[in-house]
């Protein structure tokens, strides 16, 4: 309770009593309501996993410089991967920008004190660290082999790894984003500031919106699906188990109806992201402002109807293949209308040569090839030559990984200040910026070459001829491992070092650039009443 | 939101309950004539039409703003997309003239 | 709760982040309304299973639900839908901020919602006497078809999850009536008790489609 007694009248006179000096200690951290420094407890825990994912990919790259197996046993390779998979896709890329940037700004940009449910929001962040804590103990305690998409019957019958401790992990994790999505779905209808309307949001909330309303029509989904392998591994109760009839083809049905939609989970937020920085680096509004936001909205929708293009190669009947290879691609639609906007917002732009712009331009590019090679995927015949292949590896790390990870960190480094009240070096972070870029191409362009050769995914000994392309992957791994270290580094010096940030340091447009840096408690001294629309960069250009 | 004055009165709730009882007595009825494939389509009809009264009346959606309208359609859309695009596969699967699947028998 | 900070006025009942009661309530009950769409989505996952293995295998559906027994099955509807009016009628005390009566519906809903779960487990201990829980107590008698245990795990899954909830709802039901028992709900603040009804119906309705998917097939014999 200690946190929301603190007498909010104390900001009137001191604007240096902000939501990271109002009230010290643990218990002020762990029982606190506040969305911002929930947005911190999540920042704190998920780079925790990120690091331990990473940890597993390194050693999948390792493992692959050779073409023997000469690191580790081929089941061991099976359990690397997998946990590399489970813990990035459920403990990091789920969260990572809607719990932290998301939580911390969704209430500011909407002009409201907090989320409309506090404690629901700390409860989400509990629910994530047992779940954290649960896949932890599937780690530790003997790994999983499955595969992050836990595929019967293997996962259900023949899998001798922790699978129903790891399905539990991931059950838990979708439950805690879910919470956040309610919050948001909440939050975002009932809680916007006088003169607040739904076409003056930033377009970071309605990308916002639109992952909440995917997390809360698909998460319960995979809920579900994890609920019945559960029950079916450990209970022997039947319901894809060939013998007794069942078909485990329907549990990719029902694992995909999460989980493409869920891709979007991932990259969404992002999407956000971006638009915000485009137009604070471009000082322009940006284009299109109406097709960027229902673009979003779209892609939650249509973002449903597709999830057959990962089954092509499975039993799923061939028209409904058909069906689903038609959906996917006008569901590239909205994604294009996005990166064409973009594109049009920065045209004729006055660019202001900084770190955000470092990473709109290495997001806007990595995301183009990781949509683009989508299409191939989804093309039906050619799929049969690629599915499972490494070039689907490289196609959803373009997007996933230089999409959202690119994201996560350009909106970490623009919304730093806020967070933290300090600057970081601008040249650091150009350099950060450029290490990803170079370093994420040189791991994974490879990789596209590799799959369309005809490399498989999830194998670790592979003939001779692809050990040159293998090595280039590995090698470019290091350089992109070492420019996720470096801001980590200068932005930790930054917070005890760095010079105190201004309230508004990049000039950019926005209620949470009007309020302190870091924010009050309740975010604004008194609730903001809205009076023009988002992006007005007009009256600010000539400086 | 609409004000919750206007919300229903105890007569619709007894009316409300009234009919719960009547359609649960008719699909127990029903269940036991033999209309052939019919029956399966009765007992949905009339259990669509009890949670359509239900969510009515005793959720109050039928007093409520148009967001809790839009809120429950859309649990219900997703529901029936979930159906409509599983069952499409398992309907189509047969067609070309091969063995449904290598699982079901 | 200690959460006044901002005004003097501060209504009873309304949490800082909010600007007054009527954006509170509708927080609440759009907040409610989210969860039930998930809801909603969770058990589809169930529904979904049944449906396409019903259709693949009518017959073990047909004989599996006739060993169900429809007379406790409508019982139970039964006790569900009465269930619902109490609850009903423990929301509409509550707008009134009509204390006694909030308590009075609230132990009668709490009465029938523990009626059921007594009722299941009455007919889940037969089931497991005639060996009909799939991978636990498995042995059927006589001639079976080949998917029984299909039918016979989505029966338990189902059921099994709808009763989680119905522990789950009692729960909640006690701590929104020791609330309402320190006499925490008015007239204007109400919210826990409409939304906590809200999930109480939404339970009831996954009940009204379990009873004739899983009881009610069995009456034609299989005759198809
Ligand atoms: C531009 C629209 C996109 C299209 C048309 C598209 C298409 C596809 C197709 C057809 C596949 C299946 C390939 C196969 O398994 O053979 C696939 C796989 C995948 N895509 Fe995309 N995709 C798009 C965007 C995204 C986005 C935005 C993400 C993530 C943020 C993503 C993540 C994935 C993942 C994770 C897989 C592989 C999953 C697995 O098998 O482990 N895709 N994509
Ligand atoms: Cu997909």
């Amino acid at each position: 309770m200690a946190i929301t007694e603190q007498d909010v009248q104390a900001s009137e006179d001191a604007p240096s009593v902000n939501y990271l000096n109002n009230g010290y200690g643990l218990k002020s951290w762990l029982l606190t309501k506040d969305h911002k420094r929930i947005a911190v407890l999540y920042i704190i825990s998920i780079s925790i996993f990120f690091a331990l994912g990473g940890l597993f990919a390194s050693l999948v790259r390792f493992e692959l410089m050779t073409p023997e197996g000469d690191l580790m046993s081929s089941d061991t390779y099976n359990k690397v991967f997998s946990m590399h998979g489970i813990i990035m896709v459920f403990f990091f890329l789920v969260p990572s920008i809607p719990a932290t940037i998301g939580n911390f700004l969704v209430p500011i940009m909407v002009g409201a004190k907090d989320l409309a449910f506090p404690r629901i929001n700390l409860l989400s962040w509990y629910v994530y660290v047992v779940a954290g804590i649960l896949g932890t103990i599937a780690v530790v305690g003997g790994g999983v082999d499955t595969g992050w998409t836990f595929y019967t019957p293997y996962s259900s019958t023949y899998s001798n790894s922790n699978v129903i401790l790891a399905a539990m992990a991931a059950f838990m994790a979708g439950f805690s984003s879910i919470l956040t999505g309610l919050n948001f779905v909440v939050t975002i209808h009932t809680m916007r500031a006088p003169g607040m309307t739904w076409f003056r949001l930033p377009l970071f909330v309605w990308s916002h919106y639109a992952t909440s309303i995917i997390m809360l029509l698909g998460t319960p989904v995979i809920a579900i699906t994890l609920v019945l392998l559960m029950l079916e591994r450990g209970f022997g109760f039947g319901f894809f188990d060939p013998n007794l009839g069942g078909d485990p083809v329907l549990f990719q049905h029902l694992f995909w109806f999460y989980s493409h939609p869920a891709v979007y989970i991932m990259i969404l937020p992002s999407m956000g992201v971006m638009s915000e920085m485009v137009a604070a680096v471009a000082r322009k509004r940006v284009f299109g402002y109406e097709f960027v936001a229902f673009s979003s909205v779209a892609i939650a929708i249509l973002g449903f109807l597709v999830w057959g293009h990962h089954m092509f190669v499975s039993s799923q009947s061939t028209y409904a293949g058909m069906v689903f290879s038609i959906i996917t691609f006008l569901v590239a639609v909205p994604s294009a209308i996005k990166t064409f906007n973009w594109t049009a917002t920065l045209y004729k732009g006055s660019i202001v040569y900084d770190t955000s712009m470092f990473y709109v331009y290495g997001y806007l590019g990595l995301f183009l090839v990781g949509g683009l090679t989508g299409l191939f995927l989804s093309s039906m015949g050619l799929d049969i030559h690629l599915h499972d292949t490494y070039f689907v590896v490289a196609h959803f790390h373009y997007i996933m990984v230089g999409g959202q990870v690119m994201g996560y960190l350009g909106g970490m480094h623009f919304w730093w200040p806020k967070i933290t009240g300090k600057m970081f070096p601008d040249i650091c972070g150009k350099i950060s910026a450029l290490l990803v870029f170079l370093g994420f191409n040189f791991t994974f362009f490879p990789q596209f070459i590799l799959g369309y050769m005809g490399m498989p995914r999830r194998y670790h000994v592979y003939p001779e001829e692809f050990q040159i392309l293998n090595v280039a992957s590995s090698l470019g791994a290091s350089l992109l491992a070492l420019g996720y270290l470096v801001p980590g580094v200068y932005l930790t010096w930054s917070i005890f070092k760095g010079p105190k940030a201004p309230d508004n340091p990049w000039g950019a447009k926005g209620l949470e650039w009007e309020t302190t840096s870091p924010p009050p408690t309740f975010n604004f001294e008194e609730t903001p009443v809205v009076t023009e629309e988002a992006y007005q960069y007009g009256q600010i250009e000539e400086h | 939101m609409a004000d919750d004055h206007h919300g229903p009165t105890v007569r619709i709730y007894l009316a409300v309950f009234a009919s719960l009882m009547f359609l649960t007595a008719l699909t127990v009825w029903v269940a036991f004539q033999d209309l052939g494939m019919f029956n399966d389509v009765v007992a949905l009809g009339i259990a669509c039409t009890k949670a359509t009264i239900v969510i009515l009346f005793f959720m109050h959606v039928k007093y409520a703003s148009r967001l809790t309208w839009l809120l429950a359609g859309a649990g219900i859309l997703f529901l029936l997309i979930l159906f409509a695009f599983a069952m499409a596969d398992y309907v189509s699967r047969g067609w070309l003239g091969m063995p449904a699947s290598h699982y079901l028998q | 709760m200690a959460d006044h900070a901002l005004h003097h006025d501060h209504p009873h009942g309304l949490a800082h982040q909010f600007e007054d009661m009527p954006q509170q309530k509708e927080s609440a009950v759009i907040g409610m309304w989210s969860f039930l769409i998930t809801e909603i989505l969770f058990f589809g996952g169930f529904f979904a299973t049944y449906l396409i293995y019903r259709s693949y295998y009518p017959e073990a559906f047909f004989e599996g639900s006739s060993h169900l027994d429809i007379p406790m099955g409508a019982f139970n509807t039964i006790v569900l839908i009465v269930s619902s009016l109490t609850m009903a009628m423990a929301v509409h005390k509550s707008h009134e901020g009509n204390k006694r009566g909030i308590l009075v519906y609230l132990t009668l809903t709490g009465i029938l919602g523990l009626t059921f779960l007594v009722v299941k487990y009455f007919e889940y201990s037969a089931k497991i006497e005639y060996g009909l829980v799939p991978g636990l107590a498995w042995h059927p008698h006589g001639e079976n078809s080949p998917q029984l245990a299909l039918f016979y795990s989505l029966y338990f899954g189902m059921t099994g999850m709808h009763a989680l909830h119905m522990i789950i709802g009692i729960g909640l039901l006690i701590w929104v009536f020791v609330k309402a028992a320190q006499g925490t709900y008015t007239a204007e603040y109400n919210a826990p008790v409409e939304i906590f009804g809200l999930y109480w119906h939404f339970v009831d309705i996954v009940w009204i489609f379990l009873f004739p998917l899983l009881y009610l097939l069995g009456t034609q014999g299989g005759g198809h």
